[in-house]
């Protein structure tokens, strides 16, 4: 097969957003049946540029071509007549619909006006079969793990007889052997004369699967590369534009007395099903315990119960030996919790507020930003000016709003609220850096390392292995809404922790 | 950053954002008075005339004045009602039947009360009780909403409106019941007059125009003092902007669900006891019929902001009261107003057409009024 | 009728269904148009004045035809229900263009179709009957009358197997009045089932539903949202219209302001109660249709109930039962029910 035919190629391509330069004049390429890997940060324009090949956006200027003619792409329909084919990051599946449903919507086959779903089903099931994907297309999708999603989501390119698929940071809800899994599927497709291109952040899977590597930064393409010609070191420099620390300074520390102890617990989801199994666990002052697992494993709903934002369905919590199992989010807060929540602008934030009064948001009832039910502007705004300086939130002003904060900085003010609080014992963050720059994910993670040397016990839940590794002393996995297995960080592997990731070694630990 | 030139900018600031958020009000009562104008046109009518007598009737003399104070008095307060709700993240529908139980709880108080009692009250004791009566039906009614919102989940759009007909039949039992004014020559239902012990005295001898008024614009007041300076306030604003934040900061949102409402529906209630201890003297079936409606206009005419309120109640008012001139020069009816009114609440609720219209740039972020079902 | 003789169990339980039945078809209608609505992710508050819009110029229509016109009955009828589906669509096209192109807040949207039903109906009721020059000269006018009821010739097919027994033929025609319905009751059972199968079986349903779950994913297979989207809340304001129909041309031949009485409000209830579903939703319109003809035969219970509580049976009390019945279904359903993840939340790409 040659691998000098090209398939794909975006010219000049330049799309503003309201305050963004997204894509300034990328050029891109992608030849018949390689994996063309698309690194770059959050934010340095990898989606938009795929957005815009896809339909879902239109350039403001630059040119698409399709097996050297060019094309016009308006919307997905012509992106699909055009042979393209995208795995979003966020996927696009119908929870409530089957498999079936998900992957005819749009290309229905019909039989005298009703649909048919049993000609869908068998086409499904070739497809399947053809590529190793093992999807049931009478499966409700809600009910399928993430990895089986993705499979539905790569059928549904296949099925419209894609030639061209576009897979979005497809390996960020999978464990490291379900990445390998998605990697040997990619292979088979490129073997088939499928072309890919492949968007991530992560520069160990560029390195082990890619054909070739284009870096972008802040809307521009650097360079473009072969993975045997490159290394970690350089792609991140390239990623980013300085040099990059890629491991976290933290040294050895004893951990002290037990602050939490979690017996027994479980916890339920909005649908009444039990995510949370029987957990038990204990963090220690000056340690960091990481919880790893891949994204839906009853995680949310673990530090949501813990938190007080959701109701435990048994078992107890202690903080600093008081039970504080099922008591509102107040009670927990005054006795020593400091919450960087998972979703900041759904739990962490009031974006119509300004900073000031988000850098208030637990404490607004007690002096000095309250006498007698009165709020007190000065101190709101003293406090805030303090914070901002401290933490490093880059803001105009304490009075604008949070919303108009980049993703970064409203987390930093986060950070700023929970970490300057007195008497903090006990510091949760489920996923403190998703979504983030590299800069404030290095910022993010140093305070934290600073609570656990100044003897916070912190619990970190994130579904970024990496993350969990570079930050933790001990590790528990959780699987199913379980925990199958805790270790000390020093003493396991990735390879392991995937393992109990997807749950092989879950009944054995039992 | 010098103190002086921030305050500078913030006064300016201010002032700026003042214009800025009235000007698509504004824009939204100017596109529909040329709106009212053409039908009033395309059924005969001579706009200008109409317009003339809508303005004469509401402002052209003293006693125009004061009937338009007296028309905006429970616009305010059934105005506040909605607004605060909205502050809360709530949709009150209900002011009409919050403001109707109010009415019927404070007549029920200044005309029976006496009688039981089998002495007369002194003023001073006999007017507060007919409105804190009438108040606290009020919160009650709208307060059944709100737990059940906080409690079950139970939507308070429906739940208000529900409420709604549920007082206009109870009182429509009540007032062909037990409640009518049994003087001989009545037919109508409505209850007896409320004693003199309990009613609103005038401001002017002559003049309509009651304290009640006065007690409308310190209530705005009241009502912008706790929302921006106090920390219950700033519990209902959050609730109102993001529960699940709101949860997260330690609020009790279930109790601030029920107090919103509670509120408001105090506020409605307000609206409907002034009415019967400072104007009417009595509670009439179907007086308020539309104050409701009326209230959720003026509110989100106003932004929800409390002067915001207190303006558009008071073009509210000088619409419905110089509807009668108008009728009298241009035979034009004046359900005519329900009209232009509901115009200018659709061009309010849809600022986006304005600014279609007239080619303004939206500020960007969208203000979430409402929730759906999933809550 | 009342009272006389002492009725037969069939005979009352048959004559409470047909009622049921009947009664329950303006609910069946709104909640039908706010299962298109909201399938496609679009919540529609606005079922109540679309109803009472088309519902006036239903009647409206008709009594032009008929008066002004000088058409027969029947046309001028046919006309007005025409009209009265047309006025549910364009009122439904002004929730469409509020809702989805200029994305207000919907319930907020909805508000507004009712205030402005409220002021556009009292408004016209009264300028052109009472308005100077109107061609009515100051009288309400007779409507041309209302829908004849359409037999089903069940007691006909049946006959014979009653034989000779006078009872059983009693009986039969007793069932027989279950069927006999007005055509636009009729019409509103069968788009039920129609309904249903559309939403679950064909392409338009499964595109609808898609647009309703999660727009972003049905806009990525190249389905246009925006145009889903309308054509289910027009496709649901001529339901409400049919709905507005039977008010004014179908129940009774006369229109009075308001006559809608929160109806439309009661069927967004059954169809949050019939979870999302045609079949659902007229299963929960049937309660209340229910309710609504039990305390129309209230009389059958006057024995029953003691004196003290007869203050029951005053019309502003038994009134009251289908709004506390709303307030009770909405207790807990939600939570229960899922609506669409999409109701009520704008498209933006």
């Amino acid at each position: 097969m040659s691998a000098t035919q090209t398939v794909l190629e975006a010219k000049g391509i330049t799309k503003q957003f309201p305050g963004v330069l997204a894509n300034d004049n990328v050029n891109f390429d992608l030849r018949k049946g390689e994996i063309h890997a698309l690194l770059g940060e959050n934010g340095a324009g990898k989606s938009t540029l795929m957005n815009l090949i896809y339909g879902l956006h239109h350039p403001d200027k630059g040119e698409i071509f399709v097996n050297g003619k060019p094309v016009q792409i308006h919307s997905p329909n012509d992106s699909i007549a055009a042979g393209i084919g995208m795995v979003h990051q966020h996927f696009m599946l119908i929870p409530v619909f089957t498999v079936a449903e998900n992957v005819m919507l749009g290309d229905e086959t019909t039989k005298r006006g009703a649909l048919d779903r049993a000609t869908v089903a068998g086409k499904i099931n070739e497809i399947s079969k053809q590529y190793g994907l093992d999807v049931d297309p009478a499966a409700m999708v809600g009910d399928l793990p993430v990895g089986l999603q993705q499979r539905v989501e790569i059928v549904k390119t296949l099925y419209r007889n894609a030639e061209i698929v576009i897979l979005d940071e497809p390996t960020a809800v999978l464990t490291p052997q379900e990445a390998e899994d998605l990697f040997r599927i990619m292979r088979d497709l490129t073997a088939r004369g499928v072309s890919i291109i492949f968007i991530t952040h992560k520069l160990k899977e560029v390195l082990a699967v890619a054909d070739r590597i284009t870096v972008m930064r802040a809307g521009h393409v650097i360079n473009t590369v072969k993975p045997l010609e490159t290394n970690e070191a350089q792609l991140a420099n390239m990623m980013v534009g300085r040099q990059v620390i890629l491991t976290v300074d933290k040294k050895d520390r004893e951990a002290g007395e037990e602050i939490l102890k979690v017996e027994n617990f479980s916890a339920r989801d909005q649908r009444g099903l039990e995510t949370v199994h029987n957990v038990s666990f204990t963090v220690r002052a000056g340690e960091v315990l990481g919880i790893a697992g891949v994204q839906g494993n009853g995680q949310t709903e673990l530090s949501e119960a813990l938190t007080g934002l959701r109701e435990p369905h048994g078992g107890k919590v202690f903080i600093g030996g008081h039970d504080l199992t099922g008591k509102p989010p107040r009670i927990i807060t005054a006795a020593g919790l400091a919450h960087i929540p998972e979703d900041r602008q759904r739990h962490g934030l009031v974006l119509a507020y300004s900073v000031a009064d988000n850098m208030a948001l637990c404490d607004y009832y007690r002096p000095p930003f309250s006498n007698r039910g009165v709020l007190q502007q000065k101190a709101l705004d003293e406090n805030a000016r303090k914070l901002i300086d401290a933490f490093d939130v880059r803001t105009p002003s304490p009075f604008v709003n949070a919303g108009k904060l980049s993703g970064g900085n409203q987390q930093k003010v986060i950070v700023a609220r929970e970490l300057s609080r007195e008497n903090v014992k006990l510091l949760i963050a489920n996923q403190p850096t998703r979504g983030l720059d590299v800069g404030s994910i290095e910022y993010i993670h140093s305070e934290i390392v600073q609570m656990r040397d100044r003897g916070v016990a912190v619990l970190l839940i994130s579904a970024e292995l990496d993350e969990i590794m570079a930050l933790s002393d001990r590790i528990a996995v959780m699987y199913r809404g379980q925990i199958v297995a805790v270790v000390e960080s020093k003493k396991t592997t990735r390879e392991q922790l995937g393992l109990w990731m997807a749950g092989a070694h879950a009944e054995t630990v039992q | 950053m010098q103190p002086e030139k921030q305050s500078k900018s913030l006064t300016r600031q201010i002032l700026q954002s003042i214009s800025e958020s009235s000007l698509v009000p504004f824009l939204a009562i100017l596109t529909a008075v040329v709106v009212g104008g053409v039908i009033i046109a395309f059924v005969g009518g001579n706009p200008i005339l109409a317009y003339r007598g809508l303005i004469e009737g509401s402002f052209g003399s003293t006693k125009a004045l004061s009937e338009t104070a007296v028309w905006a008095t429970p616009y305010i307060f059934a105005g506040l009602a909605v607004a605060l709700a909205f502050k809360g993240g709530l949709f009150n529908i209900g002011a009409e039947g919050q403001l109707a139980v109010g009415a019927v709880a404070s007549s029920l108080v200044g005309y029976a009360l006496p009688e039981w009692l089998g002495f007369d009250l002194p003023l001073i004791v006999h007017l507060p009780l007919a409105i804190v009566f009438g108040v606290l039906m009020g919160g009650l009614w709208a307060g059944i909403v709100g737990a059940l919102k906080a409690y079950t989940g139970g939507h308070e759009v429906i739940n208000t409106i529900m409420m709604n007909y549920i007082a206009l039949n109870t009182t429509s039992f009540l007032l062909n019941g037990v409640m009518k004014d049994r003087s001989p020559t009545n037919v109508i239902a409505r209850t007896p007059l409320i004693a003199e012990s309990a009613r609103i005295p005038p401001i002017f001898d002559g003049l309509r125009v009651h304290w009640g008024f006065v007690l409308a614009l310190l209530m705005a007041f009241l009502i912008w003092w706790l929302l921006n300076k106090t920390t219950l306030g700033f519990q209902i604003r959050t609730v109102g902007l993001n529960p699940d934040a709101a949860k997260y900061a330690g609020i009790n949102v279930k109790r601030i669900i029920i107090l919103t409402m509670v509120f408001s529906g105090m506020l409605a209630g307000l609206a409907g006891t002034i009415e019967v201890t400072g104007l009417n003297y009595r509670h009439e079936l179907g007086f308020s019929i539309g104050y409701g409606f009326d209230a959720i206009a003026i509110a989100l005419l106003g932004k929800s902001h409390p002067l915001g309120v207190v303006l558009a109640a008071f073009l509210f008012a000088a619409m419905r009261n110089g509807a009668t001139r108008m009728q009298f020069l241009t035979q034009m009816p004046v359900d005519l107003i329900s009209m232009i009114q509901a115009f200018i609440l659709l061009f309010v609720a849809a600022d986006a057409i304005v600014r279609y219209i007239y080619r303004i740039k939206s500020k960007g972020e969208r203000v979430v009024l409402t929730r759906g079902w999933g809550g | 009728m009342i009272g006389q003789v002492k009725q037969s169990p069939i005979r009352i339980i048959t004559s409470m269904l047909a009622t049921t039945i009947a009664v329950a078809t303006p609910l069946t209608l709104g909640a039908l148009s706010g299962v298109y609505c909201e399938r496609s992710g679009v919540v529609n508050i606005g079922i109540e004045g679309m109803m009472l819009t088309s519902a006036f110029f239903g009647w409206l229509a008709a009594i032009y035809m008929f008066h002004i016109f000088g058409m027969g009955i029947g046309i001028s009828i046919t006309i007005g229900l025409i009209f009265a589906i047309l006025t549910g669509l364009l009122m439904a096209l002004l929730h469409a263009v509020l809702s989805i192109t200029f994305k207000v807040d919907q319930i907020i949207g909805g508000t507004v179709i009712n205030i402005l039903a409220v002021g556009l109906t009292g408004f016209l009721n009264r300028q052109l009957f009472f308005g100077k020059g109107s061609v009515f000269g100051g009288t309400v006018p007779n409507s041309p009358g209302v829908l004849p009821t359409l037999h089903v010739p069940i007691t006909e097919i049946f006959s014979s197997l009653c034989g000779t027994s006078a009872g059983c033929l009693e009986n039969l025609q007793a069932i027989n009045r279950v069927f006999d319905q007005k055509p636009i009751a009729i019409s509103a059972v069968l788009l039920v089932f129609f309904s249903h199968y559309v939403l679950f079986n064909t392409r338009w349903g499964l595109r609808s539903r898609a647009v309703g779950e999660h727009p972003q994913a049905a806009d990525t297979v190249g389905i246009n949202v925006t145009k889903m989207r309308y054509l289910n809340v027009l496709i649901g304001g001529m339901f409400a219209g049919l709905a507005g129909a039977y008010f004014t041309i179908e129940s009774v031949p006369s229109f009075e302001p308001l006559l809608t009485n929160g109806r439309g409000f009661i069927s967004l209830a059954a169809m949050i109660f019939g979870n999302w579903t045609p079949i659902g939703a007229w299963a929960a319109s049937l309660v209340f249709g229910a309710s609504q003809a039990l305390l129309i035969n209230m009389q059958i219970f006057r024995d029953v109930i003691p004196p003290q509580w007869s203050f029951l049976q005053e019309s502003y009390i038994v009134g009251l039962t289908p709004y506390i019945l709303t307030m009770f279904i909405l207790t807990g359903i939600i939570g229960r029910t899922i609506p669409p993840a999409a109701d009520g939340v704008p498209y933006e790409k």
